[in-house]
């Protein structure tokens, strides 16, 4: 089990020390515009990243699955302008009904 | 949602207490799939044998599903503890250009920035974003609050009471967070084009990569998708 204390808290101090490091070197001073147009996109560029990693992606592959049907119905209900909520249940539900019966 | 700079200008006027607030309700949704989550966490964790102290630990101390996850699932499968490390540094390494974003926003000198850096979540740093690069401290403080909380007593709970969730991917939970940033994407793609172009860009990037590169590099490498940024500014 002493591994696996070493290994949790060797992964809170890298995970604190990645946190720490871009307000603290960025520091209190002005971005210059240049460098806060790219900022301002790091948003938009991460979160699609994340969308279609996390949706698609199992285990260093690309796979068409149960949840990315779920995400593909939480986009519809999202376009349909469903509450965050609802869109976010139907993807889980979505998931778990084509276990289920697919 | 809808924030005009108006609206915003008033809620800047409200003070920081209400910021605090608004955050923290803004991010009850999410705070709820996060109680799940670790719910869902716990119940992995105890399956591998983790005593109830250390999965309650690592939540308190790491506090970052993707990492506990990562963790989890490489010393599940027999991996080392350093393969381990590295998988975890690498899916959270986007917390790096995340906290560079925010960094402006931040108080005081590097140790407390640091430790407001800490409050820098996924859904709390999105929520917080308020178009062209600005982000607002106190709703992102605020956000995170609830769902620290959830994710610590989940963590708990999937321990303890053991197995009512049952497995994760049979309730589709495993679906919730992608779902959920793309929650998020939406609400910064009424930025503009730019944010559109940038966010199909970056799509694009991480789904080519993800056969090919180790876990969590597919997303930093499509922060480069923002460099876009530089020929809109001339």
């Amino acid at each position: 089990m002493t591994t696996l204390w070493l290994t949790i808290l060797a992964v809170a101090l890298a995970n604190a020390a990645i946190k720490a490091s871009g307000p603290v070197l960025v520091g209190g001073k002005e971005i210059p515009p240049r460098a806060s147009a790219v900022i301002s996109l790091l948003a938009p560029a991460l979160l699609a990243a994340l969308v279609v990693t996390e949706a698609f992606g199992e285990d260093g592959a690309l796979v068409l699955d149960e949840k990315a049907l779920g995400v593909g119905v939480a986009g519809i209900a999202l376009l349909l302008r469903a509450p965050v909520l609802v869109a976010v249940f139907l993807a889980a539900l979505t998931a778990a009904l084509a276990r289920a019966f697919v | 949602m809808g924030r005009t700079p108006e609206t915003e200008r008033e809620d800047e006027g409200a003070g920081h207490r209400g910021a605090y607030y608004s955050g923290a309700r803004a991010a009850l949704p999410f705070a709820l799939a996060t109680g799940l989550l670790g719910v869902s966490f716990g119940v992995l964790a105890g399956s591998l044998g983790w005593g109830a102290l250390a999965a309650v630990a690592s939540s308190v101390l790491i506090c970052s599903g993707s990492a506990q996850f990562a963790v989890a699932a490489v010393l599940g499968a027999g991996g080392g503890p350093l393969a381990a490390i590295v998988a975890a540094v690498l899916l959270n390494a986007r917390f790096g250009p995340m906290g560079l974003a925010v960094g402006p926003y931040l108080k005081g000198g590097p140790l407390r920035r640091a430790l407001e850096g800490q409050a820098v979540i996924d859904a709390s740093w999105a929520l917080a974003s308020r178009g062209g690069g600005r982000f607002d401290r106190e709703f992102m403080i605020g956000a995170s609050a609830p769902q620290v909380v959830a994710w610590i007593g989940g963590t708990a709970v999937g321990m303890l009471g053991g197995d009512f969730v049952g497995d994760p991917e049979r309730r589709g939970l495993d679906a919730i967070f992608p779902a959920f940033f793309l929650v998020l994407l939406v609400e910064e793609l009424r930025g503009g084009r730019s944010a559109i172009a940038v966010a199909l860009i970056a799509a694009v990037l991480a789904l080519l990569l993800v056969p090919h590169a180790p876990p969590g590099v597919p997303v930093i490498a499509a922060c480069a998708a923002a460099l876009f940024g530089l020929r809109r500014s001339r």
